[in-house]
């Protein structure tokens, strides 16, 4: 579903991604941790080309998206995006954020667009949100909503980054338990997170980033029962 | 107090002179309506420069945005009435009536301020904006119709109705090419009557009143923003 191959990427004279190698199979849950600076949303981004890469190439579902640049806009609707800050756009309502992007790129009409955002709604637990503001909603309903949007354009893989350290800690359960239930439908997605109780309850597979690279990775098993590696260990010990 | 007896007197005596003999009123009448017809076609050339000035610049099309930076530089670092008796006497006065060179003038004087209004305002939307409308899928294009101008147009409207009010001051300079728009009106009735304080005072209010005008406005607008967060 997606391969990474030795992926590179500066800010300046900052190395921030030092080859990074990571193949994903349809339906599979990765989540990413490791410590802050480390590279994780800068890999994360580079996956649907917020981040240019430097160096190495992305394949999705076998396309490679750098030799595709051209084609990035259609390349991008395959992957949806949650970002930490939520981004829901605040001079619309959840419904025309939802409705927007399908609307304008896939030409569905008003009433598709419309059903199409209330089942999504009904998804996240939201349905009677549908003409409310952003500004009128709580971190948590904001982040789910986030969430339906990015879905409206039908996905075959969501990123997260961090989707839940900008909430108080009463909302984030009702985010995860979206996206637990994405797991459970076989959506394949890659997860930034800080949320260790989660990462180990619903990953198929962890990536341990640090200094710029994919340091160790395995089944949460692996990872945090029997971290192979000295800075795992350390990173481990530290967050558990 | 013998000052505040003396400018009423000055006064009074003044606006039989000023006003009333000769029709003298409608000098000033005129003036006015040379001074709100100058700000408003330079405010309109004005928009359209900064608009295109902004764009070229966020989008940094090469060549261009390096003239459009150059010109913003150049406007912006000097004198209003410089500019307006360079581009009189030296490059337009052939071709147009003072009138529609003063507009220029005065158009591209203002285009840089507000290109610079446009290109804050836009910078100033969350850079989270634009990722989130291209992750969805959407053009670089897309993303800035449907998602960044709205928001910030919201940042840009006050800002340039304040342009719009220094536009009409700045107006007041006209004269300097001979043009009679309200401050040489005033001063062409202080010529006549010897009398500078009260065709002088008269314009200070009307001015004062316009612009008074102008951000009352303004403001409720900026209310109505607010109250629509
Ligand atoms: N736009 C940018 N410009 C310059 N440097 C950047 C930029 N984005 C990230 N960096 C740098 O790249 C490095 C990796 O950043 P990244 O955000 O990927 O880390 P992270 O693992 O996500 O950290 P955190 O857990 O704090 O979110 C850091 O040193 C950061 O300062
Ligand atoms: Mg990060």
């Amino acid at each position: 579903m997606i391969r990474v191959e030795n992926l590179h990427k500066y800010f300046g004279d900052n190395h921030v991604l030092e080859g990074i190698h990571a193949h994903i199979k349809p339906g599979e849950v990765i989540s990413v941790i490791g410590p802050s600076g480390s590279g994780k949303s800068t890999f994360l981004r580079c996956i649907n080309l917020l981040e240019k890469p430097d160096e190495g190439e992305i394949y999705i579902k076998g396309v490679p998206l750098i030799e595709n640049m051209k084609r990035i806009d259609a390349l991008r609707q395959q992957v949806g995006m949650v970002f930490q800050q939520f981004n829901l756009f605040p001079h619309m309502s959840v419904m025309g954020n939802i409705t927007m992007a399908p609307k304008m790129i896939k030409k569905i009409s008003d009433a598709d667009a419309k059903d199409l955002a209330m089942e999504l709604l009904q998804k996240v637990n939201l349905s009677e949100k549908a003409d409310a503001f952003p500004n009128r909603l709580s971190g948590g309903q904001k982040q789910r909503v986030a969430i339906a949007r990015a879905l409206a354009m039908h996905p075959e893989i969501m990123l997260f980054d961090e989707p839940t350290s900008a909430l108080d800690p009463e909302m984030v359960g009702e985010v995860l338990e979206v996206i637990r239930n994405l797991a459970t439908e076989g959506m394949t997605m890659v997860i930034v997170t800080h949320e260790m109780g989660f990462c180990k309850e619903v990953s198929d597979r962890v990536f341990y980033m640090d200094h710029a690279i994919i340091y160790e990775e395995g089944t949460p098993q692996q990872i945090f029962e029997h971290p192979q590696k000295k800075r795992t260990k350390i990173f481990l010990s530290k967050v558990l | 107090m013998v000052w505040y007896y003396d400018l009423l007197q000055t006064l009074s005596n003044g606006v039989f002179g000023t006003f009333v003999k000769e029709d003298r009123f409608i000098l000033l009448l005129k003036g006015l309506g040379v001074s709100l017809e100058l700000t408003f076609f330079a405010a309109i050339i004005g928009l359209g420069i900064g608009l295109l000035v902004a764009i070229s610049r966020i989008n940094r099309i090469p060549v261009v945005s390096s003239i459009a930076d150059l010109y913003v530089t150049i406007i912006r670092g000097t004198p209003v009435i410089v500019q307006l008796i360079i581009i009189y006497f030296i490059i337009i006065k052939a071709i147009f009536p003072a009138i529609v060179t003063a507009m220029i003038a005065f158009g591209i004087n203002s285009g840089a301020y507000v290109s610079e209004i446009i290109r804050a305002g836009i910078l100033a939307v969350d850079r989270g904006q634009m990722e989130a409308a291209r992750s969805l899928g959407l053009s670089y294009r897309q993303a800035m119709i449907k998602v960044i101008v709205p928001q910030a147009i919201k940042n840009i409207l006050p800002a340039l109705g304040n342009e719009f009010i220094v536009l009409l001051k700045e107006t007041s300079v006209a004269g300097y090419i001979a043009i009679d728009d309200l401050t040489r009106a005033a001063m062409k009735i202080r010529n006549i009557t010897y009398d500078p304080t009260t065709p002088l005072f008269f314009i200070a209010y009307l001015y004062l009143m316009m612009t008074i005008c102008l951000s009352k406005m303004l403001t409720s607008y900026e209310r109505r923003l607010r109250e629509g967060d």
